[in-house]
């Protein structure tokens, strides 16, 4: 049996969601939604090797999904009338026969950006977010989604069916409009920066870098900017992913153990990348709204222009780092703002920073404050201290990757200070 | 035939490890890594966790009102389930070998640790329909 070629496989992963957004857009059942769109692409997989690939593959397949789902819903709506429940599903203007042919396909940009702020809608759990942006926009499947977060493929699907009962239930409008537009921006942003996170820093489990989450979320924070051109903090996402996956390939050893920024051997950063983000930002800071996601950007692409961690321009990192602070007030910023403090006014002032912290009950107990605390006391010559602020990092993180470099450096300066 | 293997933290508390000399440190977190690897490879791993440290475990039981009791802190010198591999073997002879390579894992000075690992068969046999 002939096959679909490689280019046309790529291709329907790209026009999947747009088709899948329409008909959601429509009808708001995601599950019946999804079936159609199922459909739709096995006929595609069966018809289009013997009879080509139509001129409008995107409008041929809303076309055979919007088919299935009139079939899906007549059914459905027969089934209630029989039960004399006076609910019908069905939009009133669908509700003559839709003949296949019959209306232009919708704009796919919107259909795509739809389905990004319907699956990173606020009502959904950053979690549930997560799994149905990567399942009904990214196209990966249950099991790929399932392996990816360490959990069985029966808790992805019900965490994912959840979601879409939940976006079902909550009878949210799809308004694009004005100011809920940015929120929902927001939203979605959040969401592919936590995909990216947890591919980069995976916060559970025995791998450093699960890479595939990361190119995921490249590959969708680069869709979504290519819907927004215009939308700086977009921008700012994208190179803010890009310069930080730059140092992806140092960032672990040949064991696979975790390598720290000033340990990394520079060569290696993707450089390519770190010009791409560079330039994305540039751009982007010409436009004038500056957000967090360019004030990151700005400070990793810092990084990844010096020659080493001495070199680093921390005096202007410190400056970008007070501005996010100001803006957000996020504990992590103010840990960040911390070592940079160290950085250019040395250890010790980072340290009173640090005692600051300690009583802000969102990061309290966290291992990234203890893992801080060890590092500056390291820079400030105390090693007795270090060792235990980097043994208590190592008892309270959850990364075992992190929890072995922890207990690493205990070890090393215990010996050094012996 | 599915077998737990569990290890409990070493004595002289879960973390003393970071008071070995780091070279011993870097030899025994490279066996553990390279024993995880050889069962995947060899199929025989069916899953495998390793705990984060008993620092912020709690015994939790539930209250009249069905909400949760919590207790804690516990006490350095109480021993802690640190991990635990599930291998799916042949034969309960086969877990024991394996659980006993664990159980060698190097310590300070690459001497064998020989720590205790508990097996425990995993119930996983099909229903015996009764008359």
């Amino acid at each position: 049996m002939p096959t679909l070629g490689e280019d046309t496989e790529r291709m329907l992963r790209e026009v999947a969601p747009q088709v899948l957004g329409s008909i959601v857009r429509r009808y708001r059942d995601f599950a019946a939604a999804e079936d159609a769109v199922q459909e739709a692409l096995a006929a595609a997989a069966i018809q289009w090797p013997k009879q080509g690939v139509p001129a409008n593959p995107r409008g041929w397949l809303v076309r055979v999904a919007l088919r299935r789902m009139v079939d899906h819903v007549r059914s459905e709506a027969a089934r209630r009338h029989r039960e004399e429940i006076v609910v019908s599903l069905v939009p009133a203007e669908d509700q003559l026969v839709l003949a296949a042919d019959e209306g232009a396909p919708p704009d796919s940009r919107d259909d795509t950006l739809e389905m990004l702020f319907l699956c990173c809608h606020p009502a959904l759990s950053p979690a549930s977010a997560i799994a149905l942006t990567l399942r009904a926009v990214g196209g990966l499947t249950t099991a790929e989604i399932a392996k990816a977060f360490l959990v069985p493929e029966a808790t992805m699907a019900q965490r994912i069916s959840r979601a879409k009962q939940r976006v079902k239930d909550s009878h949210v409008p799809f308004a694009t409009r004005g100011d809920d537009v940015a929120t929902r921006l927001g939203s979605v942003m959040q969401v592919l920066y936590l995909i990216f996170n947890e591919g980069y820093a995976g916060t559970s489990g025995r791998d450093v870098v699960r890479t595939d989450l990361s190119k995921e979320a490249l590959r969708l924070a680069r869709m979504l900017h290519r819907l927004v051109p215009d939308e700086s903090e977009v921008a700012g996402l994208l190179a803010l992913l890009l310069l930080t996956d730059a140092r992806r390939e140092a960032r672990t050893g040949p064991a696979g153990q975790l390598v720290p920024l000033d340990r990394q051997d520079r060569t290696r950063w993707d450089h390519n990348a770190i010009t791409e983000g560079q330039a994305l930002l540039e751009r982007a800071f010409a436009r004038g709204t500056v957000g967090p996601y360019q004030l990151q950007a700005a400070i990793a692409a810092l990084h990844d222009e010096a020659p080493s961690t001495d070199e680093t321009d921390w005096p202007q990192i410190l400056a970008l780092y007070g501005i996010l602070d100001r803006m957000s007030d996020n504990p992590m910023v103010a840990l960040n703002l911390a070592i940079a403090t160290a950085m250019v006014h040395g250890p010790a002032a980072g340290l009173t920073r640090l005692d600051a912290l300690e009583r802000d009950a969102r990061i309290q107990g966290h291992y990234r404050l203890d893992a801080v605390r060890a590092h500056l006391l390291e820079r400030a010559g105390n090693r007795e201290a270090a060792a235990v602020a980097y043994r208590r990092a190592a008892e309270r993180t959850a990364s075992i990757a992190e929890r072995d470099y922890l207990l690493v450096r205990a070890s090393e300066v215990a010996r050094d200070s012996g | 035939m599915k077998y737990m293997l569990m290890m409990n933290t070493p004595s002289g508390g879960p973390y003393e490890v970071a008071s070995w000399p780091t070279e011993d440190l870097r030899r025994h977190i490279q066996f553990m890594k390279d024993f995880g690897e050889r069962l995947a490879a060899s199929g025989e791993l069916a899953a495998a966790e390793g705990l984060a440290g008993p620092d912020q475990a709690k015994r939790v039981r539930a209250g009249n009102d069905g909400r949760p009791i919590t207790d804690g802190i516990f006490p350095e010198a109480k021993e802690f389930l640190a991990g635990y591999w599930i291998v799916d073997v042949e034969s309960a002879e086969r877990a024991y070998q394996i659980a006993a390579e664990a159980s060698a894992a190097p310590g300070r000075g690459g001497k064998p640790l020989n720590m205790d690992i508990e097996v425990r068969q995993v119930m996983s046999a099909p229903p015996v329909d009764l008359d």
